[in-house]
């Protein structure tokens, strides 16, 4: 989140699309509510009729997978009817930049595309530069060449009957919405918008979600309170294990996991420092050698010297794609040999799970640590195997509940927030971080006496106390770093004396020289000489606004709306006098409010002025990506299996996917569309509610819940057992017929869809058929996130699986 | 004599009050909150279930957990809690919950109860020679036919994390890439 949840009532519009509060985040709508009760207005945008659209001003229908259309229209929308905040667009955004001459688009497709590698080559997107190489800028916006320019014409396309035509969205409906929240436009009003797993499960998730960014910035709605972009979690603290770099691809605090060819630590910090010309940009990403050299120091400690290169040579370097569809892919051809589970249950919940459950059984070692048995943890017995032929090790390790063990977990708004040990663990059960110090100390032990490469191991910097547990706040003051040796910083007019040892007040004082250590940069400042901030609880709201800064930590620097230096216009005056977010004293020459975006004067202040994105190399906001795997701009293409063919151009899906071969578009087959989604009763893969009996007794079973006309056409009762089936597999469960659901108008013709929860499994005291037995596996361009909200499938009346 | 139904059901629910409390109906009695929890100690966490981050008010007596409900100082929840947060007193008591370390061996039909001690080593044993056998300091890439540095481990994978605490997500990270694990992935990627 950009913001937080305590912020939505601040809002004048709310958008919820691609994802249903009232149902998967039932708290946050007390401050939906609130913002309703003060005339804000609610907007659900979902393929179904959920718990959040019966509680919206306006709803309207869309067909799983056709976000694009659906926000690229309202992107055409409000630019059409004028409805933008123009200061914003032109000085925060990159609206203003020139496109080099090579740019274009062309029937779905970009320049410089690969048709063979099926990848492009984003240089070829890249600004045209002056002399000194900067980006060229037309500040009136009208040069053919600017992003703004461009962004229009692109969207020109999708007028509201194309856009309808695709979503198969009322066109009432639809107009309804696109005013409602392009009326957020004005500097005086906010408009946020909410969006979960209905967004970026999806062949074009990330474009789904820049298109949700793109829109917000036209409308100037990020860095305002009730405004931003905020990503709904669906787990406690997925965020912070985000955080954490538990993902291929990165290191904690966003840094990037080393590519081979990053060969040492100075060719890594050239790859991944973007650099710019421009003194008024603040380029956070700078400082990525500050924030590398003291993770390094972090992990090694005096092993990690400026003469070795800080032991970066000790870090893995990846060469190609690692993510969860891959490993699967991998596990299932023999190539792992074991594989750790800590809470996570891939038997349920990934794609195409028929698949993985097979695939489990060609590791030679499994290890589960849960706190209950998993479809995972018990896949050597599941229904219709024989465990003779599974010649898996399986080792499953009780682990400790939350509220058996002492730590932070980091909320959707980036509250770090402190939990306590109220009792001991069940039985033998042990905390994940005894499990983890135990693994850590052991191997240490095993790679004293030799083996492969034993240095990054024996060399590991691991001291968490002496007893039997690992001491949480030494870890936690590591993430946190600290001063390796007595330091003497100056900061403007401030001399600040450190002592080594001492912990380092904010990220701003890291170093790239080694005398700082910091585990996880973005958490520098959570656990500081002034104690563990995470446990805060001072109910203090000095804006009004309910940042409540001192009640826990948020990152970074505990600044509760991020991109804030663009609530306010380039002199420092707030664009909206009501809901103050930071205000420039002039006298004083500080910034009053919540943390500021860093200290500089307001942009317009010629020496020290900086632009507001100050994590982009050129500090505006991308209107046009000049990263991303499949376009700069979002352009509509259909889910990889669809029922429809794509009106916007030739290119059916998106171009920089490849499709595997157990997908079919074929509707006499598979006449409808599949979803899949979650409800309150039940979290994720369902062990950690299927077992508990309150729970159960409120939804025992699994379910497929079809429309009233699809049942009347298959015969098909309430509570009827129904088989759905895919091209990956089939499933039972009893047929849910409901109101909620109805057919879409696709192009002519009337296209049922069917949806499913995924909570179901083999293991538990609930049981029931896994959803995701029938999903895909192919995922979003840019970040292999699986397609589950959109498949096509086929219903019949009466139970047998196949 | 006549009694009229609402007489009826407001005598009932006052019998039926002094039956459960077992005394005398009285403002602050046994129902009243501060009562329900007196004597207990108390502490507070952290909704694990969604990512709103609701707070709540663990209540012990003699060390085990005998309630939890939502805390009305949190200014995310002000007390209020959905379905599922208010079911977490049952993974605290639950029968189903993991008490022994389990080990199945290849082949066989059925867990069979083992040390924490020995299943650790025997894992520490599994990883280390995966380790030994899969790792790949260098490697040829096929683009440019030269040879790169990779020191990863190959054969091995971790995942998980997005129910863990971040001091543990963090030491999960440090120890997953000094064992040269590249296939390090969690729920956030699904």
């Amino acid at each position: 989140m950009t913001n937080h949840w305590i912020d939505l009532r601040n809002a004048d519009a709310i958008l919820a699309i691609g994802c249903n509060p009232a149902e998967n985040h039932p708290i946050s709508m007390k401050w939906i509510e609130a913002a309703m009760d003060q005339g804000g207005k609610l907007i659900a945008v979902d393929p179904r009729f959920t718990r959040t659209a019966s509680k919206a001003d306006h709803y309207a229908q869309i067909r799983p997978g056709t976000d694009i259309a659906f926000l690229g229209g309202m992107i055409n929308y409000a630019l059409q009817n004028n409805m933008i905040h123009e200061e914003y667009v032109r000085e925060y955004t990159n609206a203003a930049f020139i496109v080099n001459e090579k740019y274009d688009f062309n029937e779905g497709i970009f320049c410089s595309f690969d048709d063979q590698e099926k990848t492009y080559d984003p240089k070829a997107w890249a600004y045209a530069v002056d002399g000194a190489g900067n980006p060229k800028r037309d500040h009136s916006l009208k040069d053919p060449r600017c992003v703004f320019q461009l962004l229009k014409k692109h969207y020109s396309r999708y007028t509201v009957d194309m856009v309808c035509s695709i979503t198969g969205t009322k066109k009432e409906d639809y107009i309804a919405v696109a005013k409602a929240f392009c009326s957020t436009g004005r500097a005086d009003k906010a408009g946020t918008i909410l969006y979960a797993m209905g967004i970026t499960q999806s062949t074009h998730g990330t474009q789904n979600v820049r298109a949700t960014a793109m829109l917000q910035m036209l409308l100037g709605n990020i860095g305002i309170a009730g405004g931003g972009v905020n990503a709904l979690r669906g787990e406690s603290n997925v965020q912070g294990s985000s955080d954490y770099g538990l993902l291929f691809h990165l290191l904690p605090g966003y840094l990037k996991s080393p590519e081979f060819d990053n060969v040492d630590l100075k060719a890594y910090l050239e790859k991944w420092t973007p650099k710019t010309k421009d003194a008024k940009s603040a380029n956070w990403w700078g400082n990525t050698p500050k924030y590398t050299v003291s993770l390094l120091k972090a992990w090694y400690g005096d092993n990690a010297t400026k003469e070795n290169g800080f032991c970066y040579d000790y870090l893995p370097k990846r060469s190609g794609n690692y993510s969860f569809m891959k490993l699967m892919e991998k596990m299932g051809k023999g190539e792992l040999q074991g594989l750790i589970c800590m809470g996570q249950n891939p038997a349920v919940g990934g794609p195409d799970s028929l698949k993985t459950r097979e695939a489990l059984g060609k590791l030679d070692w499994l290890v589960t640590v849960d706190l209950w048995e998993t479809e995972t943890s018990i896949f050597w017995k599941r229904p219709g195997v024989n465990p003779k032929d599974i010649k898996t090790e399986v080792f499953m390790l009780p682990a400790a509940s939350s509220v058996e063990k002492e730590g932070s977990i980091s909320n959707s708004g980036r509250w770090a927030q402190w939990r306590y040990k109220a009792a001991e663990p069940v039985g033998d059960a042990k905390s994940d971080l005894w499990i983890i110090n135990q693994f850590a100390k052991r191997m240490k032990k095993a790679y004293e006496k030799g083996g492969a490469f034993p240095e990054p191991i024996t060399k590991l910097s691991w001291n968490y106390g002496q007893g039997e547990e690992p001491e949480v706040h030494m870890v936690a003051k590591e993430i946190n770093g600290y001063f390796t040796k007595d330091m003497t910083i100056v900061d403007k007019d401030k001399t600040l004396e450190f002592k080594a040892g001492d912990q380092v007040p904010m990220f701003k004082y890291l170093q790239d020289d080694g005398s700082t250590v910091s585990g996880c940069w973005i958490y520098c400042g959570s656990y500081t000489k002034d104690g563990n901030q995470m446990a805060r609880r001072d109910l203090a709201d000095p804006t009004g606004l309910g940042m409540y800064p001192k009640w826990s930590w948020c990152w970074p620097v505990n600044r509760r709306i991020i991109y804030n230096r663009a609530s306010v216009n380039p002199d420092g005056v707030p664009f909206n006098p009501k809901r103050v977010v930071i205000t420039w004293d002039a006298l004083e020459k500080k910034w009053k409010g919540d943390v500021p975006d860093g200290p500089w004067p307001p942009m317009n202040d010629a020496k020290e002025g900086k632009y507001p994105f100050i994590m982009i190399p050129e500090g505006h906001g991308r209107l046009y990506a000049l990263d991303m795997k499949d376009g700069p701009f979002p352009e509509h293409y259909e889910p990889v299996e669809s029922p429809a063919k794509n009106l916007m151009s030739k290119t059916q899906t998106n171009p920089a996917v490849k499709i595997p071969a157990n997908m079919s578009s074929d509707t006499a087959k598979f006449p409808f569309v599949g979803t899949t989604y979650r409800m309150t009763e039940h979290w994720q893969a369902g062990a950690m509610t299927r077992s508990l009996p309150w729970l159960v007794e409120l939804v025992p079973t699994m379910f497929v819940e079809i429309s009233q006309t699809l049942a009347r056409a298959k015969g098909i009762s309430n509570g009827d057992m129904v088989k759905v089936t895919t091209e990956r597999g089939s499933i039972e469960a009893k047929a849910l017929v409901t109101s909620r659901l109805k057919p879409f108008n696709v192009q002519g013709k009337e296209i049922e869809q069917v949806g499913l929860p995924w909570h179901f499994g083999y293991a538990g005291m609930a049981t029931g058929d896994s959803g995701n037995v029938l999903t895909p596996s192919v995922g979003c361009a840019n970040t292999s996130i699986p397609e589950f909200k959109a498949f096509l499938c086929n219903i019949e009346k009466g139970g047998k699986r196949a | 004599m006549a009694v009229s139904r609402r007489e009826f059901l407001q005598g009932g629910a006052a019998a039926a009050a002094l039956i459960l409390s077992g005394k005398k109906a009285e403002a602050g009695g046994a129902d009243a909150p501060q009562m329900r929890t007196k004597g207990l100690k108390s502490s507070t966490t952290i909704c694990p279930f969604c990512a709103v981050g609701c707070g709540l008010v663990v209540h012990t007596k003699n060390g085990k957990i005998v309630n939890i409900e939502g805390d009305t100082q949190h200014p995310i929840n002000q007390g209020a809690l959905c379905s599922k947060g208010s079911a977490l007193f049952q993974v605290a008591n639950n029968e189903r919950r993991l008490q022994k370390v389990m080990y199945r061996a290849p082949g066989s039909d059925k867990f069979e109860e083992k040390s924490w001690d020995w299943a650790l080593e025997r894992i520490a044993q599994k990883m280390k020679d995966t380790r030994d056998k899969t790792f790949k300091a260098k490697e040829i890439n096929k683009k440019d036919n030269k040879e790169y540095v990779v020191n990863r481990t190959e054969g091995m994978a971790f995942l998980g994390g997005a129910g863990l605490d971040n001091e543990e997500c963090y030491l999960w990270s440090k120890f997953a890439r000094s064992m040269g694990v590249a296939n390090l992935e969690h729920q956030a990627r699904i």
